[in-house]
């Protein structure tokens, strides 16, 4: 059912745990639904110096959300911003597609904390990392 | 010991796999069993020397014949029915369909109500959400937080259109034994019938039908170390129930198709097999069961789910508070055990188990839970292996886990 990469990052998780004095926390998803993730990073001039994650949730919750936080270590906050789920499930050489909504709330991690990072600093997130998945939360009409 | 696991090459010859785990232990009994020598070398005979067809005249399709006839009877005798009940299916789901469709069709005319419960299996479960489509009216009975269906929620139900009460024995996820004696009587003394899916129950506890009283009941091999694609209907005589499946007219015309000889016969070895040691194999068990309960107990945040003593005795089912279940299972795999669970996420649909949601189970803790069922090559040895390796998933799961806070 899934692929040999998912496997792998479901076995060997990268980057699990929380970053300690981190700048920029998101957490998505609900129990009810079974699948939360949560991302801790450290934001140093506008470079993603560390992430982590901890997921609750299936096989490919914890496979994406493993390589989201690969796929954006190191990198700057906008190109961190350009990550989508498809990128994501490509890097897992695919995902089952019932499986496929673990990818979109991996890239809403990302985005969530982001969202984080900007707000602390009292930059409005929404124009720039788009509009909260957490609607509940946000409170904005559209 | 060395395990391994089998791969299948082009041409399906089967290659052992060695992987560097200490154990293979197949802990999904509920979901299929292994085939027993017994019943093997009962069938074998019937796919490459008596292959006639058992409706031929000749005598070489009469020993075919024979050899149903005597299946039949082996499995009357185990049910403690007469032979003429029994009719063979293509397994738990025909016969479930079965029961429900052919009984609603015969009856729609006197009624169109249908009574049955919230924790059935999709078989009858969806069988009767068809029905309902068809101008049914289906009423779910409630379970106890332990599983269990109350007799007076039935009394209170039943009304004088009702046509048809279909409870299952035991349940396949939570191995919770329902009163089905008890429960018959409710629906008789009101005019109704009553079917059971034993699909769980047979082979592994005393089904006898005639003491329960039931109208119909189902059963299937591969539940019980027979083989797959084979089950039973028994319908008791009198019974209305018109065919669903409609051809040539075997079994007496009310289920067509040329008869699976070799699938009766080794569904009859193999009930008959586990019928001899019914007892002594469920004491034996019911024993590595509860060793297996009381020591994933002692891992934090966790309950057993079904009730405690009435039920299945090679059945133990449990809930892991954050964590989800098709985790446990890829790690469970990744050590060597094959187990099951009721999670979302090993669903196409994303909802829990409606089992773990009818006993009082809420969504989040639902999403955790594991079934382990032991059958007739589960050791004590295995039990130990169980122990020894789940608590250390749990433990490793939920350290990744955002909800965990131990």
């Amino acid at each position: 059912m899934y692929s040999d990469k998912v496997m792998d990052h479901f076995s060997n998780p990268r980057n699990v745990g929380e970053v300690e004095h981190a700048n920029a926390v998101g957490q998505v998803g609900n129990p009810k639904c079974g699948d939360i993730m949560k991302m801790t990073m450290r934001i140093e001039n506008d470079v993603i110096v560390d992430v982590k994650f901890k997921t609750f949730g299936c096989g490919a919750a914890v496979a994406t959300s493993s390589m989201a936080t690969e796929m954006v270590k190191g990198k700057t906050v906008a190109e961190a911003l350009a990550l989508t789920n498809s990128a994501v499930a490509e890097a897992l050489d695919g995902l089952p597609p019932q499986k496929l909504h673990c990818s979109v709330l991996a890239e809403e991690a990302i985005k969530s904390a982001l969202a984080d990072y900007y707000s602390r600093q009292g930059i409005d997130p929404v124009p720039i990392v788009g509009c909260s998945p957490d609607c509940d939360a946000c409170g904005r009409e559209h | 010991m060395k395990s391994y696991l089998f791969q299948t090459d082009r041409n399906h010859n089967f290659e052992r796999k060695d992987y560097c785990m200490p154990r293979f232990v197949y802990a999904d009994n509920a979901a299929t069993t292994r085939l027993s020598e017994k019943a093997l070398s009962a069938m074998l005979p019937h796919f490459k020397d008596v292959y006639g067809n058992p409706s031929s005249l000749y005598r070489f399709g009469q020993q075919a014949r024979s050899a149903l006839e005597e299946a039949r009877k082996a499995v009357a005798a185990c049910l403690n029915v007469p032979s003429e009940g029994i009719f063979f299916t293509s397994g738990g789901t025909e016969a479930d369909n079965w029961a429900l469709r052919g009984v609603y069709e015969a009856r729609k005319a006197r009624g169109t109500h249908i009574i049955t419960t919230a924790i059935e299996h999709h078989a009858v479960a969806h069988t009767a959400e068809y029905l309902r489509g068809q101008g049914a009216e289906v009423t779910c009975l409630p379970v106890d937080g332990t599983g269990r269906v109350s007799p007076d929620d039935l009394r209170a139900a039943i009304r004088p259109d009702t046509v048809l009460v279909s409870i299952m024995a035991a349940n396949n996820e939570i191995g919770t034994i329902q009163p089905i004696r008890e429960l018959a009587a409710v629906a008789h003394a009101a005019g109704a019938l009553f079917h059971t899916d034993a699909v769980q129950a047979a082979g592994h506890i005393p089904v006898d039908a005639a003491d329960w009283g039931v109208d119909l009941l189902s059963l299937s091999a591969h539940k019980f170390h027979g083989p797959r694609g084979v089950g039973v209907l028994y319908v008791k005589k009198g019974t209305p129930i018109l065919p669903v499946i409609y051809g040539g007219g075997q079994e007496k015309g009310k289920r067509s198709g040329t008869e699976n000889v070799a699938g009766a016969v080794g569904l009859a070895a193999a009930l008959t097999e586990a019928a001899g040691r019914l007892d002594a194999e469920a004491a034996r068990l019911t024993a590595l069961r509860d060793r297996l309960i009381r020591g994933l107990l002692q891992i934090p945040a966790s309950r057993l789910t079904g009730h405690p003593t009435e039920r299945l005795p090679g059945l133990a089912s449990f809930v892991f508070e954050c964590v989800e279940g098709e985790s446990i299972l890829l790690k469970l795999d990744g050590c060597g055990i094959c187990a099951s669970t009721g999670s979302a996420c090993s669903s196409a649909s994303l909802d829990p188990s409606h089992v773990l949601l009818a006993i009082g189970l809420p969504h989040e803790i639902a999403h955790g839970s594991v079934r382990l069922s032991l059958g007739a090559d589960t050791t004590g040895e295995d039990i130990d292996y169980l122990l020894q390796q789940i608590p250390g998933v749990i433990a490793d799961l939920r350290a990744m886990s955002p909800l965990w806070k131990g």
